[in-house]
């Protein structure tokens, strides 16, 4: 790279303006934005500095709204990574058929994308009142989901809707983490006489757990912005926090524009807090995967 | 070695029953909807919905406007960067990031607040002001994997080689990027079109907030007015997903696998 500082001055002006749209998109569509909402959390209806906001969100309400919000996020994402990583290592390293593989591979990219509306509607067809699986269970088997407290429109509904594009995130995401792991360390380990489980205990997790890790932050932040599915699945039955901010952009249900500014505050710090994790656990787990 | 084969069939079947189950229910409920026998009924009033054509068409055309926004946007701030600038590829890293750490629902919140009717960049103050807002918060949304999937295209090439030959033999910047370097990066380009595609098109969160026809507020819509419909919505949905996503992986096999020395 040392012609770069050898170049005229004059080619910097075209370099820089090819690169323009990208800056100018990135200050109009995702700087100033947050900028904007930053600010608002820490303004009140007059225009003055105020802590008020902030201190609006720890009411029973709003907290229990973070709270669900975070235990599905928790949930789905900690589930999603561990059937996601039995699953990946099924196929990887199970000595399944080699098709197998990439078909899991490609139904990965699919199911992850899957998301949203049409996903809610499946668990609707599948898992409601008149689902397929509830009548046959009820038909078939003699066993009542709903009677037995079993809902959909609930926590453990939503998590479960919610692997559906949990687990294949975390299948496409930790195999190339998975196929990193040599198989040269695979045969040092058993020339030392050590068996499967000791590979796995004292080699295999110790070097993919830093992906896993940074992986479980990635499905956790998916999960925690998520409003689509939760919105056509529960409507407002289920009080998560994209739902209540949701309400309060469309027809400020807070009655207080600034206190709405501070929730959606609250959902960034959350998520910049998981993603900072993966960063550094990122950079980490890289150092093993040359 | 025996049990190990043992526990990964039984997770890939355990697994592949909790993916296949639903897709099976629910194209079996959609075909419910004519008493006592299985028909196609409810894609037949689908399609006969003038709503579900014109939000489709609406969402597939702010789709395609996403990507052609998307492209130049990205492609020549990835070309220079690489070949000039390196020093601002940690910003781009940085900025590509942004939009998977701030959810979709806050960042419309702060375009609503901040181009708002009365705002210096009025966007929201009428409709085509809008339809463009829109398009570029899923540009927004689809950064991400628009730059990977730029940024993998042009790492398999020699951009810097191709560059200076296109040079030496007189071709502007310009001509540079639209016949030298886009072509190379072709197959790069469409898999993030792709992606951007499946992304976009069922996308309800922004679409619902601004206010705009589009697909995903009509599903919604649909799910809660409709018994069997929502159903083969769905199934129709997965079917789009799936072509977008085989599409990439029909053009990952056209890809260049070789990486530039360079690199």
């Amino acid at each position: 790279m040392t012609d770069t500082a050898a170049k005229p001055h004059r080619r910097i002006p075209w370099d820089s303006l090819a690169v323009l749209p990208f800056v100018i998109f990135a200050v109009m569509f995702l700087f100033l934005p947050t900028l904007s909402l930053m600010g608002a959390a820490f303004t009140d209806r007059t225009g003055n500095f105020t802590f008020e906001n902030i201190a609006g969100l720890f009411t029973d309400q709003i907290l229990a709204a973070y709270w669900i919000s975070i235990r599905i996020s928790g949930a789905s994402a900690i589930l999603g990574a561990l059937i996601g990583l039995a699953l990946t290592l099924a196929i990887i390293r199970g000595k399944l058929p080699q098709g197998l593989r990439s078909a899991v591979m490609t139904f990965s990219g699919v199911a992850s994308n899957f998301a949203g509306v049409p996903l809610a509607f499946a668990f609707i067809a599948t898992l409601g009142r008149l689902g397929l699986v509830t009548i046959i269970l009820k038909t078939v088997f003699g066993f009542d989901m709903y009677r037995s407290g079993f809902n959909l429109f609930s926590f453990w509904g939503l998590t479960l809707t919610y692997l559906y594009f949990q687990i294949p995130l975390m299948v496409l995401t930790i195999a190339p983490a998975i196929d990193g792991l040599k198989k040269e360390w695979n045969e040092a380990a058993q020339t030392l006489g050590a068996n499967t489980s000791q590979f796995w205990r004292y080699i295999g997790f110790p070097i993919l757990w830093p992906s896993v890790l940074g992986t479980l932050s990635l499905l956790f932040a998916n999960a925690f912005g998520a409003i689509a599915t939760a919105w056509a699945l529960t409507g407002s039955n289920l009080n998560i926090v994209t739902v209540l901010l949701y309400n309060q952009i469309r027809g400020d249900a807070l009655q207080n524009p600034g206190l709405g500014a501070a929730l959606a505050l609250g959902m960034i710090v959350i998520t910049s807090l998981a993603n900072v994790i993966y960063l550094i656990v990122a950079a980490r787990a890289e150092r093993w995967m040359k | 070695m025996k049990s190990q084969k043992f526990w990964a069939w039984l997770v890939f079947i355990l697994g592949g029953a909790y993916f296949i189950v639903p897709l099976a229910a629910t194209f079996e409920f959609s075909l419910r909807m004519r008493r006592g026998e299985y028909s196609f009924d409810a894609y037949a009033s689908v399609f006969a919905d003038p709503y579900f054509a014109s939000s489709f068409t609406y969402s597939v055309i702010v789709g395609l406007f996403t990507i052609v926004v998307g492209i130049l946007v990205v492609v020549p701030a990835v070309y220079f960067v690489r070949l000039r600038m390196p020093w601002l590829r940690p910003f781009m890293e940085f900025v590509t990031l942004l939009p998977l750490v701030i959810p979709a629902l806050v960042l419309v919140y702060g375009y609503i607040r901040l181009y708002g009717s009365s705002s210096l960049i009025p966007f929201t103050g009428s409709v085509l002001g809008t339809d463009i807002l829109l398009t570029c918060a899923y540009v927004t949304l689809a950064l991400p994997y628009m730059y990977r999937a730029v940024d993998n295209g042009m790492r398999t090439i020699d951009i810097g080689t191709l560059t200076e030959a296109a040079q030496i033999a007189g071709a502007n910047q310009l001509q540079i990027i639209g016949q030298i370097i886009l072509p190379n990066i072709l197959i790069a380009i469409l898999s993030g079109a792709f992606l951007t595609f499946a992304i976009v098109i069922g996308e309800f969160t922004i679409a619902s907030l601004l206010n705009r026809p589009a697909f995903g507020p009509y599903l919604v819509g649909i799910g809660t007015n409709r018994a069997y419909e929502p159903a083969a919505l769905a199934i129709i949905s997965f079917i789009i997903t799936w072509g977008a996503m085989g599409m990439i992986n029909v053009l990952g096999r056209f890809a260049p696998r070789t990486s530039a020395r360079t690199d």
